[in-house]
Parts: structure tokens; sequence; C-alpha cells
């Protein structure tokens, strides 16, 4: 199988403290992985790395059929050329509305002067449209996204992931905050999603992943520990003492 | 720009009709063109107040739209009104000296002329060589190119080397406050070449119109002040109203999510900053003529500080709200230390509002910041019904100049 992301030997020290020690992980083209570990075990770091916030000690990153180094770019061009990344925290822009927030995400020409003068166009408004439809906001489109709840800033935010047309989406505790039955409607979402695209699900939840139904990596002290099904990797040994044994 | 953008920025025809209300009764109340009722110096003051009004505007969207608190702009203000300056006082000197040397048996060789000038400039401060830097001081256009282009490749290079490296908050507005401090600083150096805390002088005559009166061109200098404000505005409004406004009120509130969309944040924040250094350039260029004078205390770094605090005043994040605010707090600042304002008598204490009137600014921008976040603006706005709904004064996002939730519109 081609892989679309393949990180291999990274490693990354913060004042000393090794956050990750020679990782490796691939990722292909239009599958679904779960990525859990305990607290520290670098699952937020490994993300960094990936969308270009944290330039690692050693190591390479490589993504997409001509195998792009993402080290050179910056975090905007990582942006650009298919890594989306989705927050922990539901971040959408509250003083904006709906319809702008989505406008911002959607894929067109990000440099200030082609923005500055760009004019809304119709297929551009209908995709924005059709996007707010498909996650529900269809009617508040012209209210301040800083009113909607909880919940529908989680939508709106997968809603201009969307729009944002990535290859590959890292999505960091989807289910953090969620109602139940939040929690299947995003389940079935993102396996969707990973129809047309990679994704990678950064998650405490065991339940959830296990809904997920797909690949998992454990990750542990900044190093890959156990990967296959989660029904494998939930009998491996090792996993059980650090991670599930609590 | 089309009808579609008046159409969805009412507040542009609103204000654009205002000032234009304001500069036709100015007119007719003048000296020169009208009743008399207002005095020259008047006139002149109202002319001035138009220009911070317009540095206000650029300061607006600096701080209030892309979120960078810049403590500098007043540097670039005062750069403009020195390159203008220079002209001003070039072309003036350049008159007097061919009208003394004209006396003479021989018609003046290009070398005394130029001897000339620079002893009438520079014998102030010891100098007898032109400084380079007045290479171009005798062309108007030239030197009106060198108004804005120099500010804005200064604001290139500072910008660049800031928002490259991150810095971000307080700390880049300690940066800017550092940088207006150094460049005033080696403005008040006679060998900077521009005549050190002397300044520039005598720029309220304007060279070739020695035979209009002060009254009239002070008139033309507000009109000159009025047009760039209303352009200024509209352009402004066109930069925050669209995609481009989107984005940086984006950076305002959470400039890391911003560029996981995509976008480079140091490119719009170096954009957006350059722009303003202009606009503030621009500001100055106007400003200067009708203040007569310019010395290195404009630059200094408080009245970079003074500006923030209009447009904090005022109500940042609108347009309306920094021009309001400027314009309130400065006419009522130039009345307070202007001797006019009343003292209040105690019995054991007289209050002088020359020297109150600081403490009593101070004292308003604490209430408004604290009472009233919106600033004078947010009292507009309870007519126009874009009252926010009660909530809780949370940042909208996770950066340093992130808006309140009182301070946004509905």
């Amino acid at each position: 199988m081609n892989s679309l992301l393949e990180v291999s030997g990274v490693s990354v020290t913060f004042d000393g403290f090794r956050a990750i020690n020679n990782l490796s992980f691939s990722i292909g083209e239009g599958e679904l992985r779960a990525v859990i570990g305990p607290n520290g075990a670098g699952k937020t770091t490994f993300m960094d790395i990936v969308t270009g916030k944290t330039r690692p000690d050693s190591g390479t990153v490589t993504f997409g059929e001509r195998s792009v180094s993402l080290l050179k770019l910056s975090e905007a061009q990582i942006a650009r050329i298919g890594v989306g990344r989705k927050f922990q925290r539901p971040t959408v822009f509250e003083d904006q509305s709906v319809e702008d927030n989505l406008l911002l995400a959607l894929k067109a020409a990000r440099s200030p002067w082609s923005v500055l003068f760009y004019t809304r166009k119709p297929e551009h408004m209908a995709r924005v449209a059709a996007l707010a439809d498909e996650v529900g906001l269809a009617d508040v489109l012209a209210r301040k996204s800083g009113e909607l709840s909880h919940g529908q800033k989680q939508w709106l935010e997968i809603g201009m992931l969307l729009a944002q047309e990535p290859r590959l989406l890292l999505v960091d505790e989807p289910a953090a905050g969620m109602t139940v039955g939040e929690r299947a409607q995003t389940t079935a979402l993102l396996v969707t999603l990973a129809q047309t695209r990679a994704v990678v699900v950064v998650e405490h939840d065991m339940e959830f992943v296990r809904r997920l139904n797909c690949k998992v990596t454990v990750l542990h002290e900044g190093a890959v520990m156990a990967e296959g099904t989660l029904d494998h990797v939930t009998k491996n040994r090792d996993v059980i003492d650090v991670y599930l044994g609590r | 720009m089309t009808s579609g953008f008046l159409a969805k920025n009412p507040s542009v025809l609103i204000f654009l009709a205002a000032l234009a209300l304001f500069t036709l009764a100015t007119t007719l109340l003048s000296e020169a063109y009208g009743a008399g009722f207002l005095s020259t110096s008047f006139i002149k003051t109202l002319g001035k107040t138009l220009c911070l009004c317009l540095i206000a505007v650029a300061m607006d969207l600096v701080w209030g739209y892309a979120g960078i608190l810049s403590l500098g702009h007043f540097a670039f203000f005062g750069l403009g009104g020195y390159m203008i300056g220079m002209w001003l006082m070039y072309a003036r000197t350049e008159g007097i000296v061919l009208a003394s040397l004209s006396g003479g048996q021989l018609p003046a060789t290009p070398q005394e002329i130029s001897d000339g000038i620079t002893t009438q400039i520079f014998g102030v401060v010891g100098g007898s060589e032109l400084p380079l830097i007045w290479s171009f001081a005798g062309s108007l256009p030239i030197q009106l190119a060198l108004a804005v282009l120099v500010p804005g490749l200064l604001a290139l290079i500072f910008g660049w080397l800031a928002f490259r490296s991150r810095v971000t908050g307080v700390y880049l507005s300690i940066l800017t406050q550092a940088f207006t401090l150094a460049l005033s600083l080696h403005l008040f150096q006679n060998d900077s070449g521009l005549r050190g805390n002397n300044g520039l002088s005598g720029l309220q005559n304007i060279p070739g119109l020695d035979a209009v009166p002060q009254a009239t061109s002070s008139i033309w200098l507000l009109w000159a002040s009025a047009l760039a404000l209303g352009l200024a505005y509209t352009a402004a409004a066109f930069v925050v109203s669209g995609k481009f406004g989107s984005v940086i009120k984006g950076i305002r509130d959470d400039e890391q999510r911003v560029r996981s969309l995509g976008y480079s944040v140091e490119n719009y924040k170096l954009f957006i900053f350059t722009l303003t250094a202009m606009i503030a350039a621009i500001a100055g260029v106007l400003y200067y003529p009708q203040a007569g004078i310019i010395n290195p205390a404009e630059i200094a770094p408080i009245a970079s500080i003074y500006l923030a605090v209009w447009v904090a005043i005022g109500g940042r994040g609108r347009l309306y709200g920094a021009v309001i605010g400027a314009a309130f707090v400065s006419l009522l600042s130039s009345w307070f230390t202007g001797g006019r304002a009343p003292d209040i008598n105690l019995g054991v204490y007289t209050i002088k509002w020359v020297d109150w009137w600081l403490i009593l600014l101070g004292l308003f921008f604490v209430l408004v910041t604290l009472y009233a976040p919106r600033g004078i603006a947010g009292a507009l706005d309870r007519f126009t019904h874009l009252m926010p709904p009660r909530r809780r004064g949370a940042p909208l996002g996770p950066c340093d100049g992130a808006l309140q939730e009182q301070e946004a519109d509905k």
C-alpha cells in the first residue's frame, strides 16, 4: 500500500525530556487510524511535528506520492498541501458569522493580495451552503458562531475542515465534551470522512475507538508500543501494563 | 468596489456624508470663504484633528482588527512630517536666498545658492554642508513619494524581523516602543541631518503660495485632510469588510487556527502593518504644514500611546469608533491644555486643568476599559440596534489581541 504520510526515526527533546523517541509511523491514502496512549505519551507532540508546529531534532517526515518533506515547509504551507487539523477545543472564529467561518476555510487562493480582492463567487457560496447543510447549520448561516452551542461549534469546525479539503486529517480528541448521541454521530462522520481521505484520530476514550473499528497505534514514552486491531493491541502484555492496567 | 460594497457598509456613506457636511460647514464659517466665525488657528486645529482621525483609522486597522498593538505608529506619522517638512523648508529658503542674491552684480551661481540655503537651514546646528538625506529636498514629487515610501520600508523591515520571529502581544508593543524611542533619540542629535531638537520650522508657509493668506491656505489644507480621511476610511472599510477582514480578525482572535487553515499569518501581519504605517505617514504629511513645526519630541513614545488611548476610548474594531475617539479626545485635550478650561477653586487647592488634564484622561481611559469596553462607539450601537448579547467578558480567542465578548457586535 502506498503511504500518504511517512514518519520515520523522528526524535524531539524538550529541555532534556525526550517527548518523541525514534518514532516511526505511516498511514495510507484513505485510511482511518486511531492513536491512543497515556498522558505524556507524545500524542500531541506527534501532531505538532506533522503540522510543522514543532521541528524534530532528527528523522524524516514525508507526505504525498512525491514524498515532499514536511520539515522544510511552514505551518501554513503544510496546511495548504493538504494536512488539516482539528484541535481539541472547538476553535471557530466566534466574532464572525458561520458563513464567514466556512468561507475562510474554503479551499481557495490564500495569498494576501488575492484575498484582498476576493469576491464571493456563486460556486463558492453554493459549496458553503452545501457544507452548512451537511453539518446541520444551514439555518444559522448568518449568526455569529460565538452564539452557537458547544456541539454546534464542533460541527462548524468539522464543516470548516471539510471546506479545506485536506488529504490527511488529524483529529484531536473529537469525543471530548460530546453527548452520547453526538458521539455516535461523530463516529459515523469520521468513518465517512475516511472514505475520501486519510484520518488520524487521537483519543483517550476506548469505547469511542472501538466504534471506529480501525487499526490502532499505541504510543508510549514517545515511541510506538503496539499496532494492530483494537483486540490485538489490548491483548498485548506491555499495553495492558502501561495503559489499560491502571 | 461596487455598489454592493456600499450597500453592505452603510456606515461608509453616513461617514462620508458627515465628513462632507463638516467640511462645508467649516468652510462657510471660515474667515477666508464665509462668515469669519471661526478663527484661522481654530481652522488649523480642526484640520490637524482630521489628520489625527486619519492615523486613528490606521491604528484601528492594525490594532482593532488585526490585534497588533503597535505603540509606534506616531514614528511613521513623524517621518512623513519630516519628509514633507524638508521640502517645505528647502523650497522656501531657496526663495529667500534667491531674493537676497538677486541684488548682486553677477547672477548667483548654483554653488552660491546651495551654500546660502545650507547656511540658512543648518547654521543653527553649526552645519555647513547639506546632508545627504536632503539630496531631493528641492523636488516636491520625490519628497512626497519618500514621505510614504520611507516609513513603508521601515515598517516592512521592522515587521518582517518581528513577525518572522513570532513576536506577539505585549512583547511586540514593547519592541515598537523601543523602535519609536530609538528614532526619536536619533533625531535629537544635531548630526542626524534634521536639525536636532530644533526640528523643522516655518512649515505653515507653503512655497509658491506667498500671495495666499494663511486664512485661505488653512482651509485648503483642511480640504486636503478631509479628502484623505474620506479616501482612507473608504479603503479601510473595503479592507475589513471582505475576506481579508475575516482573515485579520481571525488572526486577532486565534492566530494558530488561521495558520492551520493555510494562511501565512506573518505575511498578513506584515501587509497590514506596512499599509497602516503608510496611512500614518500620509496623515503626518498633511498634519505638519498645519502645525507649522516638527521636532523629535513629536515622535516621543508617549504620542503613540495616546493614539492607542484614543482608539480604545472611541471603540476598537469599529472604524467610526477610532475617528470619534481621536476627534473627541484630541479636541478635548487641546481645550484643557490650551488654558481655555476654567480653573476650579476648591479653597485650599485650585485645580489647574493644564496640570490635571492627563490625570483626567487616565481616569477616563481606565473607566472606559472597565465599564464600556466598546468605547464611545458602543453608545452609538445602542441606536443602531447592534447591541451584543449580555455575556461574560471572556476573550473570543486565545491570542493577546483577541476581542472580548463585550466588545463584539452582534
